[in-house]
């Protein structure tokens, strides 16, 4: 056994298919979360019988059931392109999570750059979703994967603008170095070192425009126009079903988890909370705060109607790109100041 | 690859033209008649420029079911059948302007009972209407909540219909000369009088109030909404001239600010004893049509509570023949129905069915606006306009 972990691509392919197993499992307790959080805003019951108990099992028998369904191709269909997008999306979510600390050890890759890192592969998804949308041969697919390309490109600068404040804020791009910075005591009440997150020193402008991209990067409500159904039928989704389809469902819930683990760990202290052991209850704490961010992101999509293509790019450049250039400045002269 | 095959491939697939010459020639989007956003089989044909529609042309007439041919070789009591599905969303409106053509011409008078029970059903197939509107409109922008909220009360109305006539949707339930006994007891051979179930009256009060508190909550949800008005508010705009032009009625063109209203103006029920407003927008955008209609719902609600209150005793009925015959004569009915005016023109030539029928829908003149509307709007808008003209397709096709 020992002697298998020594080697350097066995013990990679474990920790990889470890990850995964994880990520995706979080991935369908959040998809559990949506039905029962969006049931019981909506005054129904939710999943009941799946499971036995609480329809807990409801998510899985949804995968199974996909699974068995055919994997259709349209005819007309770019085949190779086609069938690969799927695996760009969920790849790409999942190689967000190669430099999110779980706790100080507990993290695949601690990369000098990680946020760098964590921004670039982020948007890998997009890519998968204009292949999708140009490779089906579909009117409503290619106007689905025209629009998220559009919000990437409008939604990316304030993203990445957003995460600079923290940047300059922490000395660092490390996403170690990015929480330990958090855990640092921001000032001295008395004898009591008060440590608070970024979000509460001073990078709260920030926070809000991260979480805003974020959605918008996400194509989630208010922001999902991409796969609007009302408009679009499904966007790029339309031509896709069984395994595939499956594929962008749990990439695109695996990028919520994602996104929301980026966002905690730059924001909100990441495995580091006041009190507790990192390297014990490092993981309890960061999932607990996927949970809160994700929490966030279902109660708006249950709340809001979504916003027009011309309003949505409105949004990004008259409000959130000259806000998070504001917070930038701010900030710096606040580092420099004190 | 020659011209000659060029040419032939851009005869057939648009977007071949495009990989192969790099022109970018408008794309003909098919909306529908297999689409989430147009209620049944409404297709549009909509040459589109990247997002923004150049021109739009309606095709209808997959839900044509010949009604007006059917009716000629039915008689005027079984035709009840035929019109409340016109427009099933509220299909106990459809019945009362065809029964009262048919009434007038019979010269019978109705007992004022009858006229009561009528109109308390009436204005609560528009609540019912109204509500599946407040509640499918916002989901057509992407709320999905809206619409749990609404239908909920709304089935509390459907119960209520359904206890007094039997059915949810089709009710059935106009007889020449007043209405049928209500369900549950009896029938007109046995010569036992039937009349409203026990507590109807009360449980009808109630579930006025829970439509008034879900109005409530839906102006503080959707009206109240930001991204609700930016999405709706100067968006598929129809002026007062152009939408009279168009033949456009009920509530889309109250909230043209017109305020035209046939309960105020006709006498087919009556209306004229109750107390209430007629509601106006000011820019007939997408915002006025929801807010008008929400208004309305509350206005019905007025309405049946003060007839509840003041529900006269008395016949279900008035003394017609087992077989009716209708005068040689011809006329024409018109009624305020949830979607707007509908009209019957009967004509008799003495026998048990009507010689010629021709019916007049709502929905069918609100869609002719759509090619002049939608020219220039964005895709996103042409869905929030479909939505906020609220047509049923049974109701333009017949």
């Amino acid at each position: 056994m020992i002697a298998v972990l020594d080697n350097f691509w066995a013990l990679l392919g474990l920790k990889v298919l470890a990850a995964t197993g994880v990520i995706l499992t979080v991935a369908l307790v959040i998809i559990f979360a949506e039905l029962k959080i969006s049931a019981h805003m909506q005054s129904r019951v939710g999943p009941y019988f799946a499971g036995g108990r609480y329809g807990w099992a409801q998510p899985l028998a949804d995968a199974v059931k996909f699974l068995q369904k055919e994997d259709l191709v349209p005819r007309d269909a770019d085949r190779p392109v086609f069938k690969m997008a799927p695996m760009v999306v969920l790849a790409g979510t999942l190689a967000v999570f190669v430099i999110v600390p779980f706790s100080p050890d507990l993290v695949v890759r601690n990369l000098d750059l990680g946020v760098f890192y964590a921004l670039a592969a982020g948007s890998i998804g997009t890519v998968g979703v204009l292949m999708a949308g140009w490779s089906s041969a579909n009117k409503y697919s290619l106007m689905g994967g025209l629009r998220a390309a559009a919000q990437l490109i409008a939604y990316e600068l304030p993203l990445v603008l957003a995460v600079v404040g923290v940047v300059i804020a922490s000395g660092t791009m490390s996403m170690v170095g990015i929480v330990e910075a958090q855990a640092e005591p921001f000032f001295h009440l008395g004898d009591t070192a008060i440590r608070l997150p970024y979000v509460f020193q001073g990078q709260i402008v920030g926070f809000a425009i991260f979480m805003i991209a974020m959605l918008a990067e996400l194509s989630r409500t208010p922001f999902d126009m991409p796969i609007a159904e009302s408009e679009l039928v499904m966007g790029y989704l339309t031509e896709y079903s069984g395994i595939r389809f499956t594929m962008f469902f749990l990439g695109e819930y695996a990028g919520i988890v994602a996104m929301s683990a980026i966002a905690s760990t730059l924001f909100l202290g990441g495995y580091y909370f006041p009190g507790l052991d990192s390297a014990t209850f490092g993981p309890v704490v960061l999932l607990a705060k996927i949970g809160l961010l994700a929490f966030v992101m279902i109660w708006f999509r249950w709340t809001f109607p979504r916003f027009r293509e011309d309003q949505l790019q409105s949004i990004a450049w008259r409000w959130l790109v000259p806000l998070s250039l504001v917070n930038i400045a701010v900030t710096a002269t606040f580092k420099v100041v004190f | 690859m020659t011209s000659a095959d060029r040419q032939t491939l851009s005869m057939h697939h648009s977007e071949v033209q495009v990989s192969v010459e790099l022109q970018t020639p408008d794309m003909t989007l098919n909306l529908g008649p297999q689409h989430p956003s147009t209620h049944g089989v409404l297709r549009l044909v909509a040459r589109v420029d990247g997002e923004v529609i150049e021109e739009v042309e309606p095709v209808i007439g997959y839900m044509h079911r010949g009604y007006e041919k059917l009716a000629e070789v039915r008689t005027y009591s079984q035709i009840t059948a035929l019109v409340n599905r016109i427009d099933w969303v509220s299909g106990f409106a459809n019945e009362i302007p065809f029964m009262v053509a048919t009434e007038r011409l019979m010269d019978l008078e109705v007992p004022e009972r009858a006229q009561y029970i009528r109109l308390i059903l009436t204005e609560m197939a528009r609540i019912s209407n109204h509500l599946v509107f407040l509640s499918s409109f916002p989901l057509e922008l992407g709320a999905s909540t809206p619409l749990m909220h609404a239908l909920r009360e709304r089935e509390r109305v459907l119960d209520l219909i359904e206890g007094v006539t039997g059915g949810r949707f089709h009710p059935n339930f106009n007889r020449v000369g007043g209405v049928k006994p209500a369900a549950g007891g009896g029938s007109t051979q046995k010569k036992v009088i039937q009349d409203l179930p026990k507590g109807f009256l009360d449980q009808t009060r109630e579930a006025m109030r829970y439509v008034r508190d879900v109005c409530d909550d839906m102006v503080d949800l959707v009206l109240g909404n930001e991204i609700f008005m930016e999405r709706t508010k100067g968006v598929g705009i129809i002026p007062a001239d152009r939408a009279l032009a168009f033949g456009v009625s009920g509530p889309n063109l109250r909230a043209s600010g017109v305020p035209f209203d046939l309960r105020k103006t006709d006498d087919y029920l009556p209306y004229s004893t109750f107390e209430f407003d007629i509601a106006t927008g000011e820019n007939g955008d997408c915002f006025d049509r929801y807010a008008v209609r929400l208004e309305e719902v509350i206005q019905a609600s007025r309405i049946v509570d003060q007839a509840v209150d003041s529900i006269p005793a008395g016949e279900l009925r008035a003394k017609v023949p087992r077989v009716i015959k209708v005068p040689r004569g011809e006329i024409y009915v018109r009624a305020e129905n949830p979607k707007g005016e509908m009209g019957y023109y009967v004509v008799s030539e003495g026998g048990r069915g009507p010689y010629r029928l021709k019916i007049r829908s709502a929905s069918f003149s609100n869609l002719s606006v759509l090619p002049w509307l939608l020219k220039g709007q964005l895709v996103p808008d042409v869905i929030a306009v479909l939505g906020s003209l609220d047509f049923v397709l049974g109701d333009v096709d017949r």
